[in-house]
């Protein structure tokens, strides 16, 4: 009974250990201390994939353990990266801006540096008036608790309006993926104040930082993605240990059992889609600083239903199956994606994988869905010798409940 | 004298048949001079000395001598028809345009009728074209009148009313209206004219109205002596103290404010000894500070006095504001405000009929996509992410039908079951390849048909490229439907709509009337229960899987024809497809109606409101049925007891 929680759980402090060493190989090889092996946009491709980790952790905690497929993930994560972003933005064409006016004889009032910063903002899209949702974009504390505050709440209010009408299954997926259509076209318009279609640029260039290069920062942010995906990876598998983890795989299983067993299953549902809705903006607001530019297109229902398809891919209901999910679909797809794999010529046709990469993808898809419902993580348990028991019917997956299973091994 | 009368003669040898074309010629000469170098003044004579000739060559002169296509020679001043043939004019006889050999250029001098003359020649042009014995002619010459008004068009128009031709009549009756309504002298002959139109919606009377209300904004001490008042504008409440102080500054009547920027220079002109006004430069980082140091500068003279806004709020109130209309007659503007209002009360319930128009059509495109959904995902609760990529399939064939059968008309009639017949095979071989395995995991059925639906995509954009594809409806479906100027809907649309109501029509034939339809209800009902009547449920989730696939290709060949054809059509139906599906109602096909019904109309209405904007439409119809499954959870019509599933 008094076993620690590490004990309990030994593929945390495995999980930690393969990060920290995976971290140190990158901090000591990255061309940012020396060494050079790892270019500085790999080490940034590093970075990014962990923070695409840390969403994929969240979806499976929202998916794999409490059986919500919410398609609207992404959204939450490209929110966090705008929230981010319209400090970047700002603050670095702040210091430009005072730095162009200071060379005239008056001293610039406020007025004037306010005016200047939003013609270089907003000039595209035809403005220069600065909107109101800008009003914090100046401070940075602020703008980091609205990382976590404005998807939290979207968050918040979504699932409280779809839970407590008991909008479930693929009906909830449907709901979600309209909300994130209807952010991504909220987002794409010009007076929408994000700069419509054209994004928020320039993210790379952190400010107050200018004279530390690209090189060094990309080290930080990759510490930081690693720092932010190893805490949340022992929060998610804190969480789904407890009596609270029971709880959310029983409502996954079978929601209306456990609803008459008395629990809230409304407020459990809420909590942990709440909760991933946070940790999925905490991976934006780290992966966007990395990729140096955010536009509505990030946060298009494809998107979500791609992270979906990480998840499934590495296992779901076991956290680390999403991280290797997540990983390994989106390294091989950049691989894959960026001409860098060998076309293979058939002698009447050549395979660009370019051109190829999606139906491949798409197909391994349906394959891993269709013959490996455990995916990658599955592996683990073959080389553990934890096999399924042989039930006299298939496996009928998470979503059919322990009822249904019963019934299979008659 | 001599010359003339060479010409004369030459004139009369050429054509003796006719004298009165002699006395056009003569005409011409004696005037060629005045021809030659027309002036708006002096020229009105001699047009109607041309004119009243009656000649029918006159026409074919006046068009000549307004296109600058007339010369004078410069050795004895004849006038001739000229047209440009390298270094030298082709001439040909004024009169009748036949060949007069050719003349260097240096020989000829162009004629170049000013502006006002020209306008002039027109006016007598309209005249001979109006009584033109082609009815081609006549309508053409109605048609320069009708784009260019004015009011010289008047009299030869009311000379020329009787038309053999009863719509060229009514025509010409129409135009002389509109044209006595802008330009007749008589006020109450405008007025009559107005109310004759009583409640027609025509473009062209609108446009002819509009020019007699427009107003300028004028500002002044007193009310303006003889003009026609519109309003008088009350300060702040319709004219706001800024527009009121741009007119007096526009007016002269009051300095022009001082800019940020020209304070901002003013004070830099001044900066002394690091001071400017007695305030050290780097404290001016505010507003208010600059405005102390200006207010300084200027006590001392160093600059111009500007208005402060105490003073422009006190010169503002001291006058008053009008709006004038152009027009000076007020009983016409009075009319033509009347019968403006009158049109815009009509165009107005013409714009919500239309507009309901647009939004049936927009929902029978919904309808139309949707549909082979209500199928696969109402009635057999497969969610199918490919379905968008059906409806591709379905114009993508269309596409390669119209590649091999040039006749549109053949090519969209065979490429419809053949859509139907591609889509229901592929639908087959994803139902018995994949979704059969997963009736159990609803969940992953939805993510392996996305794998699907990518695959797909990423398929189609490799054989056909990432452009766009034309799928050409037939030439019979071009144009529109148009009831009057306002209310017009395209054939195409109309097909559409008549699609969707087939479509519908075949659909219940099939789930009510046949054998099949009979099955497939059972086995969704009860797939154990189906199989113990001797229903194989297989067969029938094959069947019904392929049909609903089949249907979403037909909707492709539908929604190509207005549609662009590319890899990612599919896409952007796919949302909308199931939430036309959610939203009415699952498992059944009045719901789905419903749901198309509502979407369009919601997703029209809300365009209405903001029509800059489609894209904030499509954000708050989403949000609104978000808001709406809150309310209505099982969609419109929601199924009751045990059909419910759940």
């Amino acid at each position: 009974m008094t076993r620690s929680f590490l004990a309990k759980n030994p593929s945390v402090l495995a999980f930690l250990a393969i990060l920290a060493l995976f971290t140190l190989v990158v901090t000591v090889l990255a061309e940012g201390s020396g060494s050079g092996v790892i270019s500085t946009s790999f080490v940034k491709t590093l970075g990014k994939t962990l923070c695409l980790c840390l969403i994929a952790l969240a979806m499976d905690l929202v998916w794999g353990y409490a059986g919500v497929l919410s398609l609207g993930h992404f959204a939450f994560f490209a929110l966090g990266g705008y929230m981010i972003g319209m400090w970047l933005m700002y603050a670095r064409t702040e210091d430009i801006v005072i730095q162009s006016l200071s060379g005239s004889e008056l001293p610039p009032t406020a007025e004037e540096i306010a005016a200047g910063i939003g013609n270089q903002i907003f000039g595209v899209v035809g403005g220069s008036e600065i909107p109101a949702i800008w009003h914090f974009a100046g401070s940075l504390p602020a703008q980091l608790a609205l990382v976590v505050l404005v998807p939290g709440l979207l968050a918040a209010l979504f699932g409280w309006l779809a839970f407590r009408s008991r909008v479930t299954g693929v009906y909830l997926s449907i709901l979600t993926q309209a909300m994130t259509l209807a952010l991504a076209l909220y987002l794409f318009q010009n007076d929408s104040g994000l700069r419509g279609n054209n994004g928020l640029s320039g993210l790379q260039n952190i400010p107050g930082l200018g004279q530390v290069s690209q090189s060094v920062l990309s080290i930080w942010f990759f510490w930081a993605s690693a720092a932010a995906l190893g805490m949340a990876y022992l929060l998610a598998a804190w969480i789904v240990s407890g009596k609270f983890g029971s709880a959310l795989r029983a409502i996954r299983d079978d929601e209306a059992r456990v609803r008459f067993l008395g629990y809230s299953v409304e407020s459990y549902k809420l909590f942990i889609f709440t909760l991933t809705a946070v940790i999925a903006a905490i991976a934006g607001a780290l992966y966007y600083p990395q990729a140096g530019i955010i536009n509505p297109a990030e946060l298009a229902p494809i998107a979500s239903i791609y992270l979906a398809v990480w998840v499934a891919i590495g296992g779901r209901g076991r956290l680390y199956g999403a991280v290797i999910g997540a990983a390994f679909v989106s390294l091989l797809s950049s691989w894959f994606t960026g001409g860098r794999a060998p076309d293979i010529p058939l002698g009447f046709y050549t395979i660009k994988w370019v051109d190829w990469w999606s139906i491949a993808l798409g197909l391994s898809f349906v394959l891993v869905t269709l013959f490996a419902p455990k995916g990658i993580g599955g592996l683990f348990d073959l080389v553990q010798g934890r096999l399924a028991p042989a039930r006299g019917g298939a496996d009928l997956g998470p979503d059919d409940g322990s009822l249904q299973e019963r019934e299979a091994l008659k | 004298m001599h010359r003339i009368f060479v010409i004369v003669l030459a004139a009369c040898l050429m054509v003796l048949p006719g004298l009165a074309r002699a006395d056009l010629a003569a005409v011409i000469a004696e005037n060629a001079d005045s021809i030659a170098k027309p002036s708006r003044q002096t020229i009105a004579p001699v047009i109607a000395a041309l004119a009243a000739t009656e000649d029918p060559g006159i026409a074919g002169f006046l068009a000549a001598w307004a296109d600058r296509g007339l010369g004078q020679r410069k050795a004895d001043g004849a006038i001739f028809r000229i047209a440009d043939q390298g270094t030298d004019y082709a001439l040909a006889n004024p009169v009748d345009g036949s060949p007069a050999g050719t003349a260097p250029k240096s020989d000829i001098a162009e004629i170049r009728p000013n502006s006002g003359v020209r306008g002039l020649i027109a006016s007598a042009l309209v005249a001979f074209q109006l009584d033109d014995p082609d009815p081609a002619q006549r309508a053409a010459a109605l048609g320069a009148i009708a784009r260019t008004p004015e009011a010289d068009h008047l009299a030869p128009l009311r000379a020329a009313l009787d038309d053999s031709d009863p719509a060229l009549a009514a025509q010409k009756s129409r135009l002389e209206r509109l044209l006595t309504l802008r330009f007749d002298p008589d006020s109450a002959a405008r007025v009559a004219a107005i109310e004759s139109f009583g409640t027609d919606l025509g473009l062209d009377l609108r446009g002819a109205l509009n020019p007699l209300v427009t107003t300028r904004r004028v500002v002044s001490a007193a009310p303006p002596e003889g003009a026609n008042i519109a309003r008088e504008l009350r300060l702040n409440r319709e004219i706001a103290p800024d527009e009121a102080f741009a007119l007096l500054v526009a007016d002269g009547k009051a300095p022009a404010p001082l800019t940020i920027a020209e304070q901002r220079t003013a004070l830099i002109d001044n900066i002394a000894n690091g001071m400017v006004g007695g305030i050290p430069v780097h404290q001016l980082d505010t507003q208010a500070a600059r405005d102390r140091a200006y207010t300084a500068l200027e006590q001392a003279g160093a600059v111009p006095v500007a208005a402060t806004s105490d003073e422009i709020a006190v010169t503002v109130a001291g006058f008053r504001y009008f709006d004038l209309y152009a027009e000076p007659d007020a009983a016409v503007t009075d009319a033509a405000e009347a019968a403006l209002q009158a049109i815009a009360v009509t165009v107005g319930a013409m714009t919500a009929f239309d507009l309901g128009l647009d939004a049936l059509s927009l929902a029978s495109i919904f309808f139309l996509a949707a549909i082979g959904l209500a199928l696969t995902f109402g009635v057999m609760r497969v969610i199918n992410m490919a379905h968008g990529e059906f409806i591709m399939m379905g114009a993508y064939t269309g596409y390669c039908v119209q590649l091999l059968i040039p006749d549109y008309t053949i090519s969209i009639l065979v490429a419809l079951p053949l859509a139907f017949a591609v889509t229901f095979a592929a639908g087959v071989a994803m139902e018995r390849l994949v979704i059969r395995h997963l009736y159990k995991r609803p969940l992953e059925t939805l993510l392996a048909t996305f794998g699907i639906s990518i695959a797909l995509q990423q398929l189609a954009k490799n054989i056909f490229g990432t452009q766009a594809r034309p799928l050409t409806a037939p030439g019979w479906l071009d144009g529109a439907w148009a009831l009057n100027d306002v209310v017009s809907i395209s054939y195409i649309r109309i097909a559409i709509f008549v699609m969707a109501l087939v479509l519908l029509a075949v659909f219940l034939f099939i789930m009510k009337r046949t054998r099949l339809g009979l099955e497939v209800r059972a086995v969704t009902q009860n797939p154990s229960m189906a199989a113990s009547m001797g229903i194989n449920p297989d067969r029938i989730n094959m069947m019904t899987f392929g049909l609903g696939s089949g249907i979403a290709g037909l909707a492709g060949v539908a929604i190509g024809l207005f549609a662009k054809v590319t890899s990612e059509l599919g896409n952007d139906y796919i949302v909308q497809s199931f939430m036309t599906v959610v939203v009415g109602g699952v498992g059944n096909i009045w719901g789905t109606l419903a749901g198309a019904a509502l979407i369009g109309g919601l997703q029209k209405g809300i365009e209405w409101l903001n029509p800059a904007n489609t894209l904030a439409a499509q954000t708050w119809m989403i949000l609104f049925i978000i808001i709406f499954i809150q309310f209505r959870p099982r969609g419109i019509i929601a199924l009751k007891g045990r059909a419910a599933g759940d």
